[in-house]
């Protein structure tokens, strides 16, 4: 008689929050969660974040906004989407009936914005958290955003964690030269977890024409090429603040994803995987289960900051 | 809309870098509509990383046929598939041509240039079902880009080809063919699909004559689905000029709300 596997326990505590599974979907690679129902059981993923919202509707960039790369994608969409009332009265009604965690990705072009941004979701039900997107890196002149600075990051977050009822994830930008400098002030300023990392500043270049690949000069790489800058960053952080760290750039598979863990990250963010495989979150999931399994592990959070350097 | 990861390559036929795919795929072959297109994973690993997105080029319900050129990396690598290998095909997706303006017993023009003669055999097919009369004209810049002529005429299709060195059919571009033709019947409808340039220049000539006008647009994807932003075009709405993305709201779009650059 085969021997049933003794079931793994995937259930991530954050603290703050608690998911079914580490697993969440990067913003800005899963629409507005709805898109994908088509393709998998939303409820099987630890949680959504959402497509980053500001106050108003975005027009975006111009094209082309996507150009791929080696093991990569940059993209300089711009944010275009729709504003947060929008959201709230068209979307968030679905996205409610979920059993699986709804974050909501915050944005704004100015402090007040942000601001104005969790005022209004405040005083909407079924969300979960929200993540403080400071690191786009295409909505300003070459890359510009808060995560650049240490002042302007805890400035931020300072602000709108006293203004808001939920938990706040602040999502990092990469293109910085301490990124431990930046987490450590957005702790200091109360963060509940950072995120990271987002794109890494990046271009591409048509020799023929001379011009620029994308429309707005510069994009944010994203994919499997930058996994490894990013489990580098997830170490730095996870190994000197409290807060958990939330890991993401490049994961494809159950191993990346337990890779981050490994470095430190407490649950992880699939991206540019979703645009490949619409369901690639859901398998990712399956195949943190089956490893844990087959390594005898019984918690995934076990493996949580195992990473061994002597 | 399936992710058919076991869908079967049935039969290749080749023209120099122009490739015909016959695919096994029944759920995505049962719901395809003429305009719609498949998102093809053209490899396992990261190199390259994104799906290609391919017009339908006819389907039924065993499956679906591609067209296409050898345009870079990606389709470089799926040019190499053999019969008999599985490809990992999401579809069918978008919003295809709408049929309607092509009544019983009226003339429909479709103009393909180049390999945007891909979705037009579907569509041909389609018109011809429903009883309207498909006129079909493929442009391309010399003989080898139009490999299609015999089977699309095999297939009884009325069709008219040019190309712009003069080596075969008219000698130009298929939008002055067109424009040709206009004289001389006046369809109710033009579809058409092909590049900007060409697309831009079809849409000046439908608006002189007043003529409803459905084109398919083509763009670098990075998801198909409308979750990544990536596809856009610029696009007249009513409530005001946007970018509306290809993969979702077209790839097929009416004539008039199409800005060109």
């Amino acid at each position: 008689m085969a021997v049933t596997p003794k079931p793994v326990d995937l259930t991530t505590d954050l603290g703050f929050l608690k998911l079914r599974n580490p697993v969440l979907t990067a913003s800005g690679t899963f629409g507005y969660g709805l898109e994908f129902e088509p393709y998998l059981d939303l409820d099987k993923l630890g949680g959504i974040v959402v497509k980053g919202l500001y106050d108003k509707a975005r027009e975006g960039n111009p094209p082309p906004r996507l150009v791929e790369t080696p093991s990569g994608l940059i993209n300089a969409i711009g944010l275009q989407g729709v504003g947060v009332e929008s959201f709230a009265a068209k979307i968030l009604p679905k996205l409610r009936q979920l059993k699986t965690a709804v974050i909501v990705n915050v944005c704004g072009a100015d402090d007040d914005e942000y601001a104005a941004v969790v005022e209004f979701l405040d005083k909407q039900e079924g969300i979960a958290a929200y993540e403080l997107n400071i690191s786009c890196p295409n909505v300003k002149k070459e890359g510009a955003c808060p995560a650049l600075s240490p002042r302007t990051t805890f400035d931020l977050v300072k602000r709108i964690k006293a203004a808001s009822r939920r938990p706040l994830i602040t999502k990092l930008s990469p293109n910085v030269t301490s990124i431990v400098e930046i987490a450590q002030a957005a702790e200091e300023a109360g963060t509940d977890a950072v995120a990271l990392i987002n794109t890494v500043l990046a271009m591409a270049i048509d020799l023929e024409t001379r011009r620029p690949k994308l429309g707005n000069v510069y994009g944010g790489l994203s994919g499997p090429a930058i996994k490894p800058i990013a489990l580098r960053m997830v170490h730095q952080v996870a190994s000197r603040l409290k807060v958990p760290v939330i890991g993401m750039g490049g994961i494809m598979t159950g191993a990346d994803a337990l890779e981050f863990l490994v470095a430190g990250a407490a649950a992880v963010e699939v991206g540019t995987a979703s645009f490949v495989d619409p369901d690639a979150a859901v398998r990712i999931v399956d195949e943190m289960e089956r490893w844990c399994a087959a390594h005898g592990v019984a918690a995934v959070r076990d493996v949580v900051g195992t990473l061994k350097t002597a | 809309m399936t992710i058919d990861r076991n869908a079967r390559l049935r039969e290749v036929q080749s023209w120099g870098d122009h490739f015909r795919f016959v695919i096994d795929a029944p759920a995505i072959g049962r719901d395809a509509r003429p305009g719609q297109f498949v998102m093809v994973k053209v490899s396992e690993g990261s190199a390259p990383l994104l799906r290609r997105p391919l017009g339908i080029h006819d389907a039924d319900a065993t499956g679906i046929e591609l067209f296409f050129r050898v345009a870079g990396r990606g389709t470089e690598i799926l040019s190499r598939k053999r019969a008999g290998e599985r490809l990992d095909i999401i579809g069918p997706l978008g919003r295809g041509f709408t049929l309607a303006p092509a009544a019983k017993g009226r003339t429909a023009y479709l103009a393909g240039g180049g390999r945007g003669i891909a979705p037009l055999y579907f569509l041909a097919r389609a018109l011809t079902a429903a009883g309207a009369k498909p006129v079909i004209f493929y442009g391309g810049r010399g003989l080898a880009d139009i490999p299609l002529r015999d089977r699309l005429e095999k297939a009884g299709f009325e069709v008219q080809c040019s190309t712009d060195d003069g080596s075969f059919g008219f000698a130009g571009f298929v939008t002055a063919l067109v424009e040709k033709e206009l004289a001389r019947v006046k369809p109710a409808v033009v579809y058409a699909c092909g590049p900007d340039p060409m697309m831009k220049a079809l849409a000046a000539i439908t608006a002189k004559h007043g003529l409803p006008a459905e084109f398919s647009l083509e763009s670098i994807m990075g998801c198909g689905i409308g979750a990544c932003w990536g596809c856009v075009h610029r696009i007249r709405n009513e409530g005001g000029d946007g970018w509306v993305k290809i993969c979702e709201e077209g790839p097929v779009f009416p004539g008039e709300r199409i800005l060109w650059p």
